[in-house]
């Protein structure tokens, strides 16, 4: 009971350090799949153990103040080199035993994080973008594969394997309610594993430092049950939503005359650039500029005018787009559920 | 006397600590696409009336390393390798080389960019920002070793068959001559 209290107690502690967001729990200390649970145990045992040791450590230290203090005691004289001797080699070996046994726990928990194998598990590849990031999701099936960006939904209580790699420079991918890091290096294949156990919203962080906007490099996994994971899969795989009225119709020229299409894909049009995010199917993910501003028509006029403002150094340049031609387009890309 | 000495050395060292930011320099708002401004380069100072004297420009980027290879980037992007390939040239002339069709000025490899030119090179205004074709301009720049060695790119994203664009030999640029013979 007083453990629960203490950990809840830490936890909010941490929350406060980090300045975690409303809404999202993002914390290593609240495992929500087996990988982030051992990770988790590791950490509690370790915290544990040098507890105990700082508070034995501590008690000696005030048991010698004290003591020292005490008028009414003789002095310890020191009684030659041996008992000295002694003390010494005792507490190096409790100390070498305690780094052993972190040692053995340490590399059985990254022995056990490295796998969890399963041959018909879920395959996402994820590209690690400046800044953000590139998820396809491989099928055998060539027409069934989906690209999409910074929004990774997946199936809860299945094991999915994340193959990751970059075009830049290193990024780390990390959801620390699910999984350890895993760094994304360009030229180079890296495999992870995680599995959620609850339904939910993760929200993760690029862990390596990848430049000026690595701080607005946020990644969400979706976890959701089987049958809605098939639906939003199925729902991927359609090309892009036709204009269906005389607004969104302008607003598809405005996006294909204009510089848009050069770097972004929506598919069923000629727009296939390939250097920013897909945009098929834009209107049905919750963040734009990779999970940094929520999803509203005047967030996404407003990153479409000035991204620069928004994250200085980004690769998408500032448009200088008619208003009416950019309500077009804002109504447009928000169509394409 | 050893003081104004002292006050001078000060001084020369502050400057080269500022000189020395703008390799670095990161320039984050920069122009939008539609705001292009007619280009005012011309390809041959022969024209009716005076001749005009022959005014070298200044790329905003060439003393920036990171805007350099930023249009490194881009070049590879925006698929300029298609036809140029890593400036060896392929369906699209050399840029390694010393000759340049339609000038070496950065005013007029902006121009080349932006306007397109005939057989194949396609106008690239309003689909990049100015500021995009400002760092193809460096890159372009580097290529036949027309920047300084600190700021011409150093390596590569992937692999390469040549020498990087910091070891590329400094190629004197003939005059410029868009005659038929392409």
């Amino acid at each position: 009971m007083l453990h629960r209290s203490l950990q809840r107690a830490l936890v909010v502690a941490t929350c406060f350090l980090t300045a975690c967001v409303a809404g999202f729990n993002e914390s290593a200390l609240r495992p929500e799949g087996p990988q982030a649970g051992r990770i988790g145990s590791l950490w509690w045992f370790m915290f544990a153990v040098a507890a105990a040791v700082w508070l034995i450590v501590n008690a000696f230290l005030v048991w010698a103040v004290r003591r020292g203090r005490r008028r009414d005691l003789p002095l310890i004289e020191p009684t030659g080199d041996a008992p000295m001797k002694r003390s010494v080699v005792i507490g190096t070996g409790i100390t070498v035993l305690i780094l052993t046994v972190f040692l053995v726990s340490d590399i059985a928990t990254g022995h056990a994080l490295g796998s969890m194998p399963r041959k018909d598990a879920l395959r996402i590849e994820v590209k690690g973008h400046q800044w953000w990031w590139e998820v396809n999701y491989v099928d055998p099936t060539p027409g069934r594969m989906v690209t999409t960006a910074n929004e990774i939904h997946i199936p809860v209580g299945e094991p999915v394997q994340i193959i990751g790699t970059s075009p830049d420079v290193i990024h780390s991918f990390w959801i620390p309610n699910l999984q350890g890091k895993k760094d994304l290096i360009p030229g180079h294949t890296t495999s992870t594993w995680l599995r959620a156990d609850t339904a939910g919203v993760y929200r993760g962080q690029c862990a390596e430092f990848c430049g000026a906007q690595h701080a607005k490099m946020i990644a969400l996994v979706i976890a959701e049950p089987r049958d809605k994971f098939e639906a939003w899969y199925n729902s991927q795989l359609d090309s892009a939503k036709a204009p269906s009225d005389s607004v969104t119709t302008r607003g598809q020229q405005v996006f294909l005359k204009s510089a848009c299409a050069v770097c972004h894909t929506i598919s069923g049009t000629r727009a296939g650039g390939r250097i920013g995010p897909v945009l098929s199917h834009i209107g049905s993910r919750t963040t734009l500029a990779s999970g940094w501003l929520r999803n509203t028509p005047g967030n996404l006029g407003g990153w479409i005018v000035d991204p620069q403002g928004i994250k200085p150094g980004t690769k998408m340049p500032p448009n200088n787009i008619d208003p009416a031609d950019l309500q077009a387009l804002i109504t447009y890309l928000e169509s394409l559920k | 006397m050893s003081k104004i000495r002292f006050v001078e050395a000060i001084t020369a060292l502050a400057a080269l600590a500022l000189s020395s930011c703008e390799r670095e320099d990161r320039r984050f708002r920069e122009e939008p696409p539609a705001a292009n401004a007619a280009s005012t380069a011309t390809l041959s100072p022969l024209q009716p009336g005076p001749t005009v004297r022959e005014v070298k420009t200044h790329s905003p980027y060439q003393e920036n390393a990171y805007m350099v290879n930023e249009g490194k980037a881009l070049f590879n992007q925006m698929n300029c390798v298609g036809c140029h390939a890593n400036g060896g040239g392929g369906m699209g002339p050399a840029l390694m080389d010393d000759e340049w069709i339609y000038g070496n000025d950065p005013q007029q490899i902006f121009s080349s960019i932006a306007q397109g030119r005939p057989n194949g090179m396609p106008a690239w205004s309003g689909v990049l920002s100015n500021d995009q074709i400002w760092r193809l301009v460096g890159y372009v720049q580097s290529m036949s070793g027309q920047l300084r060695k600190d700021v011409a790119p150093t390596r590569n994203d992937d692999m390469f068959s040549g020498p990087s664009e910091q070891r590329a030999t400094e190629m004197k640029p003939k005059k410029a001559n868009p005659g038929p013979s392409h």
